[in-house]
Order: structure tokens, then C-alpha cells, then sequence
């Protein structure tokens, strides 16, 4: 599904502060899996799935797609393809104040054209596989933690995408709550979604759930 | 297209909706940008009402006026003046014009007096415009008496009231028969106020002046349009110094719509960051962006220039009236017919729109470029 | 010059677009000489990012000529009193000799910014850019058309001084006048019509054939039947259009029928003209990249779709153009 070859990411690359974040990272990720990456602060996770996830293009090195090489395809595309085939839940949410739960849930979809009242339809049937029907006209900021999460999850699917990219997911949650994670995560990759995350927790990287888990460490992936 | 129609209303309402949530923001920065479209709207409007209100008046007059002089001074026409004149080519009418002013002391103003051939006034009657007859309380078939500078008392009966759409050229108007006419005012025989010409081709009229003044040295022809365009190019130098003075007000707004634009909060960056990394182009950003600008454009041209409206034409333009009185001086009592012309909102929309969107171009596109990865980190 | 509000207001769009223009010409150039597709740096993202500037930046100006375009008609015709002999906007824009060319060269710039718009949204739709460096070539090109109009329309607005004596529409586009815009009035109505209709009815089925088998032949037959159609409509509304419009046997004039007397008909048919010209013309500018590989199925789908705008504002302006003849009291053919 996904494949790097020799990936190096250089930020504030030609300046004195120039800094390595990955230093040649050869992977392969598995579709219909779920995938951790594990490693300490700094080590490049967040580096790592913004690369795989187009949001960021490789200093050098090759990352394909579905056999496409997308490493050197301008951001418009980009953006095209990190839109149709990826779903992105941050450490923070990253949900926008001020508007709806179901507002931030099509929020992915607007730049797609499609009529609002389909988007509204899909919008609320995520929102009830999540348990949050009831919620759905709440402003985001009244909603606690577990209920923030849950809409970023419902926003991640709003488009159906293929792959699933997590940064960091339990690092805001309590130890039930990131329990009830790893139970929808469970369900996603049921349905036959590629799950990626990155975390440090225990409670993630040694749950059942995950297929398979890669270490990192200082910019490259190191054996277990 | 249906997708492309669709994805604009989509930005339109995500923005519309950002608007609202930034509400004392915005406000601010509303405020001031209707206010500015107030002010040049007001300064806009009223001098094209002025404008337009000279060529109706002047509409109506004749292409050229003749007067003689005397040491520098208007004179009468003497007898035999009129005939002098001949035949000139291009000329279709020619005939000598009796006016005069009249200082009413009951209501303490100023008539004109203009005599009018017989088949239009039966002599003993007069013909008054609608603002003297409701000054005076008169009503067609009333009955009125002036007293003439001589010291005689004339009276006359109102034949009929001039039509009230000409309000600014009739308001005080009185029109009388030539005989009487010249008895009131105790005018000499055969002596005429000036002479007017009608001039069908535009292209002539200059010939012809020049004609007029070798025939006649010792007169002075007035030219309708010179006229024209001595009150136009007055009123153009006053609207360009108002505007100069308001280009600085413009100048500041753009200053100001440019640090609004470019100061985003790290609320409305990080937001932005947010979009792009959910799958927004930076194009959608821009888009969206743009709409907000034109969506606030809007709503302040809107908002300025109907309050310009009513400021000019139900109040009177009062807050102009300090630095523009010198106008009204030309019609003392004129009120301001409504009139909007599809350019001029045209031209004011340029005027106003066209400095905010290049003010806030730059700002927008960077913002628009915020690394989609950005929030990735925090 | 006067001191004239719309006059500045004129000068200072035009130096603003031309300003723009020339602040980006250092990056067109960095553009050209640094461009890397294939480069991950970041020095290669920032050149991407400034694109999405130029392009917004040059559809800013596009807007703006249109807006300027209208607004220095209606200026030209509002300042009409100001010199003797002028009744209308031909009159100011004959006060001097630049009156006519700032015009041209700003409906000029209208179209080269409309074809550089076109080119700019195929390349923008292939994933490798493709036409990146020829793109900014261009730009810098347009730079000095541009800046000539800036000169033009400067020139033009300088030497404006009131109480010169013009001509205006009586004399210029009556059958007496001389230089181009005479002669083309000078066209009897008859042969004006039978160049009309005819010019007309081949830009749109140049369009039609284009849209509906897009290849290299029709796509150049449509650019040029968009620019024979333009010229052959400007000269059908100098012949016949406006005299229908006036009711008036004599009065050949294409700006009155912009004002409020004529209830703005003017701009019923000014705009879809120039909408139809502006994508016939963009048709051809794209065609000479049709091979280019990642364009291959770009540039038709586009190409398709102007040429059917071209098609449909050729045949809305033919239409609109033969209801004010047809509803016209004006009688110039005895039947
Ligand atoms: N935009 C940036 N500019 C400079 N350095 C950065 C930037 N983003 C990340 N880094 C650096 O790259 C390294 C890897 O960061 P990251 O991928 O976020 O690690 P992790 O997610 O494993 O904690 C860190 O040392 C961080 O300081
Ligand atoms: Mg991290």
C-alpha cells in the first residue's frame, strides 16, 4: 500500500539550524493493517506521518502510493490525494471552536463540491456509529475530551478514506477513554480501513489491536 | 460547474460563519470601511445631483444669450439692435428677452419677472411658480397686487400655476405679458433685456459667437455650454478636494484593512492550519478567504451608500453643508432631486472595493500558505 | 490634466496592477532559473507557493481591467461636457491622440490577461506543471504591454485640458469621417450586415466543431473565428446595431448605448462579446500545448468547455444584437 524508500527529512534546510528529522527510512505498510510507530519525543513519528500522510513532502527519497510516486507531486495534489485517501486524528483534536460538531465533521468535505444535504446525511450517520447523535449541534468546545475525540474520528471518515493516520491519539485521554479507542480502532480496521498511529503509551502499542509495531529513534527505525 | 457552484457556497457559508464567530472583530473593521464608503458616497452623490441639477436648469435655456455692454457693463438692448444682427446661417430663432427681478417686501424675496408673448399671458394676468404661490397662499383665479418701484400699485390675476416637476426653474418665477411688463417695470419702448439665439448643431454655436461679436462689437455672447462647463468644472475641483481630503482617509483604511488582514490571531492561523491539514487546498483557503473580503466589501458598500442616500436627499447632505456651501449659493433654495446613476454606484463600488482587495491580497496568500503540517506540532 | 477623482482613481488601479506585476517579475525570473519539480527542499516549496499568489494577483488584474475598462468609458463620457464639440465619450477620447490607443490597449490587456489566465489553470491541473517556465516568460511579456498602457493611458489623461475642441460620434463615425472606426461606419448597413451575421455564425460553429471534436485544426479555427467576429461585431454595432438602437439614421456610436438614455442595452451585448472572445481567443492559447503529455487530457476537457462559452456568447450576442434591430422603429431598408 504504502512504501519509502531512503526518506530523509531536512527542516530549515541550508541554514545553520538545519536538522535531520529523518535520516533514511526504508518502510512498507501493509493495507487493512493496523500499524504503530513507537519511539521517544523528537525521535521523528510526527515527522514520519506527515510524509506518509501528504502532508509534507521528503527532503529526498521516494514514497509511493498505491505504486504511484507521490514525493514529488506539488501540494495541490497533494492535497487531492491526502484528502481522498487519508483521515487524520491529532494528539489535540484540532477541532474549530465556535462551530458545531457536526459542522467540524464535513468541514474535509466542503472542498469536494458535494450538496450539503448529502454531507449533512453522512455527517450524522457517523456521528451515530460514534454515539454522538445527540451531540450533534453542540458547539465542539462544550463537549468533553471522549466526545471531542469521537467528532475528529467522524471528521476523519467524513470522506471515506482508505487510511487512517493517528498522531499521538490516547496522549489527551484517560485510561478508559483510551481504552474506548482502541475499541473503534478495532472496528475501523474490522471495516478494512489501514490504521497508522504513532504513540509512546503501552496501552496503545501493546494492545491486541495492533498488527504490528515499528520503533523509531533519532530519525530512523531501529529493530525491537 | 454544479460541483464548482456547489464548493463556492460551501466557502461562503464556512465563512459566513467565521464572520459571525469574530463578530467584534469584524465589526471594527465594518464600521469604518462603511463609513468611508459614507463619506466619498455623500461627497459622490451630492455633486452629481448638483450636476445634474445645473444641466436641467441649463437644459432648458437657449444655446446662446447676447448682451450689450456699456463701459464693461450688461445694458439694455436698444431698438434696432435685433435687426442688426441679420440672418446668420445656422441660427433658427432669434428674439429679444425681458426679464427683470422684483424685491418682494411681504415675504422678503426675490422674483424674476419674465415677459411672455401675448398668446401665452393675457395681459392682467401672470403665471407664478408653485413655491411662491404656496408662499403667498394664491391659488389660480386669486387675485394679487405688487408694488411696482415706481410706486404704483399693479394688479394681477393668477392665471395659472408653471408645473411643479421644473419646481427649481419655476419656484420664483413670474410670468407676465409683455405690455405689462414693461409698464411695472417702466421699461423704455423697443429696449430688450438680452437676445437669445437657438442653435440647432452643437458644432455651430462657436461659429456663430464669433459672428455675433464682429457684427456687434460691443456685446457679449454667452454660450450655454461654456456655461456648462464652467459649473461643471466647479463642481468637479470641489468634489476633487473633498476627495484629496478623503484620499487620506482612504489611505488609512487601507492601512488598517492590511494589518487586520495580515494580524491574524493564532486563533484564526491555527484554524487555517487545521483546514489545510484536513484536506483544503491552499487555493480553497484563498477562495474562501476572498469571499470574506468580498462579503464585507458588500455589506459595508451596502450599508455606506444607502446611508449616503439618505444623507443627501432626506437630509439635505447637512453634514456637507459647511464645506460645501459655496454651492448652494448658485440655487438658494434647491432640494435635491433623487437621482442615482448605475456608473457613478459603479465607479464609487471601484473606488472603494478595488483599494480593500488589493490591501488584503497579500495578507490573505499568507495565510493561505500555512504548512499543512503545522498543527501536527504544538 | 484635470483633477478629476475618476481620473486618479484610473491611473492609480492601472499603477497598482502594473506594480504588482513588476514585484513579481524577480520571482517570474527565480521561477524560471530555480524551478525543480522533482526537488523535495524547501527552497522548491516556497517557489510553489508564491505561484499561488501570481495567479490570484493576475486574476485581481483581470478583474480590475474589466471594472477600469467600464469605468474609463463612463469617465470619457462624463467629462464629454468638459471640451467643446464632445458629446459623448468619443469626444474625450478624441481630445488627444492617445484617447483611442489607451482604450485599445486596455482592451488588449483584457484579453492577454484572460489567455495567461487559461494557460495558467491547464497547467495548474498537471501534475507536473509542465508549462511552468513558459508561463513566466509570459507574464514577463506582458510586463511591458502593461506598462505601455500605463503610458498610454497616462499620456492620454495628461494631455486632457478642458475647452479643446474635438469631434465626437456626429463627426467621427458618420460616413464622412477618415481613419479606421470612420470606414467601418463609413460601411453601408447592407454589406455591414452581410460581414455581421456571416462573422458571427463562424466563430460559433468554429466553437461548435471544437466543442464537439476538439482537435488542433478546430481550436485554431475557433481563436480565429473569435477574433474575426470581435472586430466584425465592434464594426456591425458601429454600422447598423447603434442606429438601431438610437433610432436615428446617423448616429454611429458605441458608447452612447452604454448610458442610463439607452437603458444600459449596451452592456447586455458588450458582455457576452467579450465573454465570447476572451474564451474563443483563450482556446487557441492553450491548443500549441495539447501534446504535452500530462496535458493530454487536460487541455480538451478544458478547451471543450470554453468553446462552449465562446459558442454560447457568440450566438447570445447575435441574438441580442438582431432583437434590437427587429424591435427597432428605425427603418433602413425599404421593403
Ligand atoms: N518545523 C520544524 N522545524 C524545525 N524542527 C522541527 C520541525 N518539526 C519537527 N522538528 C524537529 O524534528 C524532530 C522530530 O520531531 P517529531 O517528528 O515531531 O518527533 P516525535 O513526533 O517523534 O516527537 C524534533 O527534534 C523536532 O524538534
Ligand atoms: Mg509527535
Amino acid at each position: 500500500m504504502i512504501e519509502l524508500l531512503a526518506v530523509k527529512k531536512a527542516f530549515n534546510q541550508g541554514r545553520s539550524n538545519e536538522y535531520w528529522a529523518l535520516n533514511g527510512i526504508d518502510l512498507r505498510i501493509e493495507a487493512g493493517r493496523v500499524t504503530a510507530l513507537r519511539g521517544p519525543s523528537g525521535s521523528g513519528k510526527t515527522t514520519l506521518l506527515t510524509l506518509i500522510g501528504c502532508l509534507a513532502r521528503p527532503t529526498s527519497g521516494r514514497v509511493r502510493l498505491k505504486g504511484e510516486d507521490i514525493s514529488g507531486l506539488p501540494e495541490r495534489f497533494l492535497t487531492e490525494i491526502r484528502r481522498q485517501t487519508f483521515g487524520f486524528i491529532f494528539q489535540q483534536f484540532n477541532l474549530i471552536k465556535g462551530l458545531s460538531a457536526l459542522e467540524n465533521v464535513i468541514l474535509p468535505a466542503l472542498p469536494t463540491g458535494r450538496p450539503r444535504r448529502e454531507l449533512v446525511a453522512r455527517a450524522e450517520a457517523l456521528l451515530a456509529q460514534l454515539q454522538l447523535s445527540h451531540r450533534a449541534a453542540a458547539r465542539v468546545e462544550w463537549l468533553s475530551g471522549g466526545e471531542q475525540q469521537r467528532v475528529a474520528i467522524a471528521r476523519a471518515l467524513i470522506n471515506d478514506p482508505e487510511v487512517i493516520v493517528a498522531d499521538e491519539p490516547t496522549a489527551n485521554l484517560d485510561t478508559v477513554l483510551s481504552g474506548e479507542f482502541m475499541v473503534i480502532l478495532e472496528s475501523l480496521s474490522a471495516a478494512g480501513k489501514t490504521v497508522l498511529l504513532s504513540s509512546h503509551d503501552p496501552l496503545v502499542v501493546e494492545s491486541p489491536v495492533v498488527h504490528r509495531v515499528i520503533a523509531m529513534r533519532d530519525g530512523r527505525l531501529v529493530d525491537l | 460547474m454544479r460541483i464548482w457552484l456547489e464548493k463556492q457556497l460551501h466557502l461562503i457559508d464556512f465563512t459566513l460563519a467565521s464572520l459571525a464567530r469574530r463578530k467584534s472583530k469584524n465589526i471594527g473593521l465594518l464600521a469604518v470601511y462603511a463609513l468611508l464608503v459614507f463619506a466619498l458616497a455623500s461627497v459622490g452623490l451630492f455633486a452629481n445631483a448638483l450636476r445634474s441639477e445645473a444641466s436641467f436648469v441649463l437644459a432648458s435655456s437657449p444655446e446662446v444669450i447676447l448682451q450689450r455692454l456699456v463701459a464693461g457693463r450688461h445694458d439694455l438692448i436698444p431698438p434696432g439692435y435685433l435687426e442688426k444682427i441679420g440672418r446668420i446661417r445656422g441660427v433658427q430663432k432669434q428674439e429679444g428677452r425681458l426679464w427683470g427681478y422684483y424685491y418682494d417686501a411681504v415675504v422678503k424675496a426675490n422674483y424674476t419677472f419674465m415677459a411672455r408673448p401675448a398668446e401665452e399671458i393675457a395681459p392682467g394676468s401672470i403665471a407664478i411658480g408653485a413655491t411662491l404661490a404656496r408662499l403667498r397662499g394664491l391659488a389660480p383665479g386669486n387675485v394679487i397686487s405688487f408694488r411696482a418701484y415706481g410706486g404704483k400699485l399693479f394688479t394681477f390675476r393668477i392665471a395659472s400655476l408653471l408645473s411643479p416637476d421644473a419646481e427649481l426653474l419655476s419656484a420664483d418665477l413670474v410670468l407676465l405679458a409683455e405690455a405689462d411688463f414693461r409698464a411695472f417695470f417702466d421699461y423704455p419702448a423697443g429696449h430688450y433685456t438680452d437676445i437669445a439665439l437657438s442653435v440647432a448643431n452643437p458644432q455651430e454655436v462657436r461659429n456663430i459667437a464669433g459672428k455675433l461679436s464682429q457684427a456687434l462689437p460691443d456685446s457679449r455672447p454667452i454660450l450655454r455650454e461654456e456655461v456648462l462647463r464652467t459649473y461643471q468644472s466647479m463642481f468637479d475641483w470641489r468634489e476633487g478636494i473633498m476627495l484629496t481630503i478623503l484620499a487620506g482617509a482612504i489611505f488609512a483604511f487601507i492601512i488598517l484593512a492590511w494589518e487586520k488582514a495580515a494580524g491574524l490571531s493564532a486563533e484564526e492561523r491555527k484554524e487555517i492550519g487545521i483546514l489545510k491539514a484536513i484536506g483544503w487546498e491552499t487555493g480553497d483557503v484563498i477562495r474562501m478567504k476572498l469571499w470574506e473580503g468580498l462579503l464585507v466589501s458588500l455589506a459595508a458598500f451596502l450599508i455606506g451608500f444607502i446611508a449616503a442616500y439618505i444623507h443627501v436627499f432626506y437630509c439635505g447632505a447637512s453634514l456637507l453643508e459647511p464645506v460645501l456651501k459655496g454651492w448652494s449659493v448658485l440655487y438658494p433654495r434647491f432640494t435635491l432631486i433623487p437621482a442615482v446613476d448605475g456608473m457613478q454606484v459603479a465607479s464609487l463600488a471601484f473606488f472603494t472595493i478595488f483599494p480593500y482587495c488589493a490591501a488584503v491580497l497579500v495578507p490573505i496568500w499568507r495565510a493561505a500558505i500555512t504548512d499543512p503540517d503545522s498543527v501536527m506540532r504544538a | 490634466m484635470l483633477f478629476q477623482p475618476a481620473i486618479i482613481a484610473l491611473l492609480l488601479a492601472s499603477a497598482v496592477g502594473l506594480l504588482m506585476l513588476l514585484a513579481s517579475a524577480p520571482f517570474a525570473l527565480r521561477i524560471i532559473a530555480r524551478w525543480d519539480i522533482r526537488s523535495g527542499s524547501e527552497a522548491q516549496l516556497a517557489l510553489e507557493r508564491g505561484t499561488y499568489l501570481l495567479s490570484t494577483v493576475l486574476s485581481f488584474i483581470f478583474t480590475v481591467q474589466l471594472a477600469k475598462l467600464l469605468l474609463f468609458v463612463f469617465t470619457a463620457d462624463r467629462l464629454a461636457v468638459m471640451f467643446v464639440g464632445a458629446m459623448c465619450a468619443v469626444g474625450t477620447l478624441n481630445v488627444n491622440e492617445y484617447g483611442f490607443p489607451a482604450l485599445l490597449g486596455q482592451i488588449l490587456v483584457f484579453f492577454l490577461a484572460a489567455m495567461w489566465l487559461a494557460i495558467n489553470h491547464v497547467d495548474a491541473q498537471a501534475r507536473d506543471y509542465p508549462l511552468v517556465r513558459i508561463k513566466y516568460w509570459l507574464l514577463l511579456a506582458l510586463l511591458p504591454v502593461l506598462a505601455v498602457c500605463f503610458w498610454l493611458e497616462f499620456q492620454y489623461f495628461r494631455g486632457l485640458k478642458a475647452n479643446v475642441i474635438t469631434s465626437c460620434c456626429g463627426s467621427l463615425f458618420s460616413a464622412e469621417g477618415k481613419g479606421l472606426s470612420g470606414e467601418a461606419s463609413a460601411m453601408a448597413a447592407g454589406p455591414a450586415m452581410l460581414l455581421f451575421y456571416p462573422a458571427q455564425l463562424l466563430a460559433v460553429a468554429a466553437a461548435v466543431w471544437q466543442w464537439r471534436r476538439p482537435g488542433r485544426w478546430a481550436a485554431y479555427a475557433t481563436a480565429l473565428g473569435s477574433a474575426i467576429a470581435f472586430v466584425a461585431a465592434i464594426s456591425g454595432i458601429l454600422a447598423f446595431v447603434s442606429l438601431y438602437i438610437y433610432e436615428h439614421p446617423h448616429h454611429h456610436c458605441p458608447f452612447c448605448i452604454l448610458k442610463s438614455e439607452y437603458a444600459y442595452q449596451g452592456y447586455a451585448l458588450y458582455l457576452p462579446l467579450f465573454v465570447a472572445a476572451a474564451c474563443g481567443l483563450a482556446v487557441g492559447a492553450i491548443q500549441p500545448f495539447a501534446r504535452v503529455v500530462s496535458l493530454q487530457s487536460v487541455i480538451p476537457t478544458v478547451s471543450r468547455r470554453l468553446a462552449a462559452l465562446a459558442a454560447l456568447g457568440f450566438a447570445l450576442f447575435a441574438a441580442l444584437a438582431s432583437y434590437q434591430v427587429l424591435n427597432s422603429n428605425l427603418i433602413l431598408f425599404e421593403r
